[in-house]
């Protein structure tokens, strides 16, 4: 039992070579261990750096480096989604680890909340109605009017509280695009094994459904225009093709707010409107 | 207070000190203690055969890790809505709780806070003023159950002598803090969230795995192979975080010098083995010490002592009563 030894008196004597030694290995390997983890935190700018994915975020999110700062990636919005919509980042997305995202092809933000649950939950500001006035608006990003949900237009309140767009809609292939090619659309919009749900006001305003369970049948295909939950955010225009042929296309106008309801339901594959996630709005002629 | 003061620099990584002055009762319980060595001898080794090796903090304190855990995910999973969140940030009842930490570097980093943030972050602080700061880590942390096993491995390793633990100083943690604080400010990322295995953990367990789990295996290898639970004792800000907030805690385990003999168990099976430097012989000046902030009142020690000389102590509470 070693505590039972005499101790030494109580002055130290100097430091024999080994303990030194054991001191300066320590030491060393300390600075070993500090440099190598905090080598390793930074590897998180690589993605973030390269915007190798640009997410689309949650509706209210502030300006990606204030998003990625103020998040506190808890998931208090992913709890809250009625669609689950949102999802978590993971540790390839660098500093996105745990923020959230919407992957709209998959399921888009479709406002079947209403309220924006998401920002109601956020506890630090990330998601939210009301900018500080210190962070700096982008050019193109506020929305004209507050955005006026479809399914709540008959109410006392019909818009949604968003300053902001998150994303802007564009037709990325007009070539695929089954207005464009004068085609109608018949059945499951994205098929029998589509996981994606929808809230259908003539359904049920409050319980969402999974799309595969709402079958469509249109003459000329108009998914796109019809199923947008924002009022005045995309339209069917006619247009006379190189053929000469009348056609239609969907056009998006500048109310879109950037959900991904248009990227979800679009039936061919891929998609032939997408939503540029983080983007503003440039003018109609885009 | 320069005892206060001499734990909150060993928290920091200053190495234990000597007393200078040992008070006359302690000194005269140390006398009889020692007056007679065969009568010593004898008492050690017959509190040592009638030890009732318990494991009762443990277990209560596993089951409460696990169940304040499994509350998480339960209220995603099932829908329960009682504790809404994640470790980092979550809504007891609708109530804003805000980790300590992840609130630190959000402020940081971003530089602006909200009532919301403000109100979660201040209830923490109270809560664990109250329960004792670091109980944090091993109480709740779901990264310490786990380097908890993984331990017992390193341990069975090192009795084998296939793995030696490779100490690192103790004073790394804190230039971590400060480190990462820093990185907060300047480049305005939680730049620690991206590797901090108690969020990774925890947002793991209710929203599903993903890849950042390889990360959590590779420290637990490194603290298997190199360096026994090498993360929370050099490097996790967090514990540090909550230790200072813990300086302040009623909520201790103390230590009764006049029914220790001085055998060092305690210390074997300790995360913070520094907070137990007053059970060496000569090193206690008091007779009834608490063990200071970077404790993480884990209780093992309180399981292991064969005659009861550390416990579990609310001060002003245990005179009360």
């Amino acid at each position: 039992m070693s505590e039972n030894e005499p101790r030494p008196a109580a002055h130290k004597p100097a430091m024999s070579i080994e303990k030194a030694q054991k001191a300066r290995r320590k030491f060393l390997q300390s600075v070993g261990l500090t440099a190598g983890i905090v080598g390793i935190s930074l590897l998180g700018y690589i993605p973030v750096t390269s915007a190798r994915t640009t997410r689309l975020r949650p509706p209210g999110a502030l300006d990606e480096a204030d998003f990625l700062s103020s998040c506190i990636k808890c998931g208090q919005c992913v709890q809250v989604c009625p669609v689950a919509a949102i999802k978590l980042g993971d540790i390839d997305d660098g500093f996105g680890l745990g923020v959230p995202y919407i992957a709209a092809r998959d399921q888009a933000c479709d406002f079947s909340c209403d309220a924006v649950q998401c920002i109601l939950a956020c506890p630090t500001g990330s998601l939210t109605y009301h900018k500080p006035d210190f962070l700096g608006v982008r050019a193109g990003a506020p929305l004209a009017h507050a955005p006026i949900l479809k399914a709540k237009e008959n109410d006392a309140e019909p818009s949604l509280n968003l300053k902001e767009r998150f994303g802007v809609a564009r037709l990325a292939r007009p070539e695929s695009c089954l207005a464009v090619q004068g085609k109608g659309f018949k059945g499951q919009a994205r098929g029998p094994a589509f996981k994606g749900e929808m809230r259908y006001v003539d359904v049920d305003r409050w319980a969402p459904i999974p799309v595969r369970d709402h079958p469509y049948e249109r003459d000329i295909c108009d998914l796109c225009v019809t199923e947008c939950p924002i009022k005045d955010a995309i339209s069917l225009q006619p247009f006379v093709n190189e053929a000469g042929d009348q056609r239609f296309m969907p056009v998006v106008q500048e109310q879109c707010v950037g959900c991904g309801v248009c990227e979800m339901i679009c039936p061919v594959e891929p998609a032939a409107i997408v939503v540029d996630a983080q983007a503003v709005w440039k003018g109609a002629a885009r | 207070m320069s005892r206060y003061l001499d734990l909150l620099k060993g928290m920091l990584g200053a190495a234990p000190k000597r007393p200078e002055k040992v008070s006359e009762k302690v000194q005269k319980i140390m006398f009889l203690k020692y007056e007679d060595k065969d009568r010593y001898i004898k008492e050690k080794l017959h509190a040592r055969d009638h030890h009732i090796v318990s494991h009762k903090w443990r277990n209560r304190r596993w089951a409460v890790l696990i169940a304040t855990n499994l509350l998480f995910v339960f209220s995603f999973w099932l829908d329960i809505q009682i504790l809404e969140g994640a470790l980092t940030a979550s809504r007891f009842v609708g109530f804003h709780l805000i980790d300590l930490n992840s609130a630190l570097h959000v402020m940081l980093a971003h530089k602006h806070i909200i009532v919301n943030l403000f109100i979660g972050t201040f209830t923490v602080f109270l809560l664990w003023v109250l329960l004792g700061g670091r109980s944090f880590c091993s109480w709740v942390c779901p990264y310490h159950l786990l380097a908890e096993w993984t331990e017992k491995l390193h341990l069975w390793l090192v009795d084998r002598k296939i793995v030696t633990d490779h100490e690192f100083h103790r004073g790394t943690r804190t230039v971590f803090w400060l480190l990462f604080a820093l990185l907060s400010v300047v480049t305005g990322y939680t730049i620690f969230e991206t590797i901090s295995p108690t969020g990774i953990l925890s947002r793991a367990l209710i929203y599903g795995p993903g890849l950042a789990l390889g990360w959590i295996f590779l420290l637990l290898l490194f603290e298997v192979f190199w360096s026994r639970r090498a993360w929370c004792r050099y490097v996790c800000p967090i514990g540090l975080t909550y230790g200072a907030v813990g300086a302040l805690s009623p909520l201790q385990i103390t230590y009764h010098v006049e029914h220790c003999f001085h055998e060092g168990d305690c210390r074997k099976v300790c995360l913070v083995p520094h907070v137990l430097d007053v059970t060496v012989k000569g090193r206690a000046a008091e007779e009834t010490l608490g063990l200071g902030p970077d404790c993480t009142r884990c209780g093992l020690c309180v399981d292991i002592c064969p005659t009861g000389a550390l416990r579990y102590e609310v001060k002003g509470l245990s005179k009360l009563l």
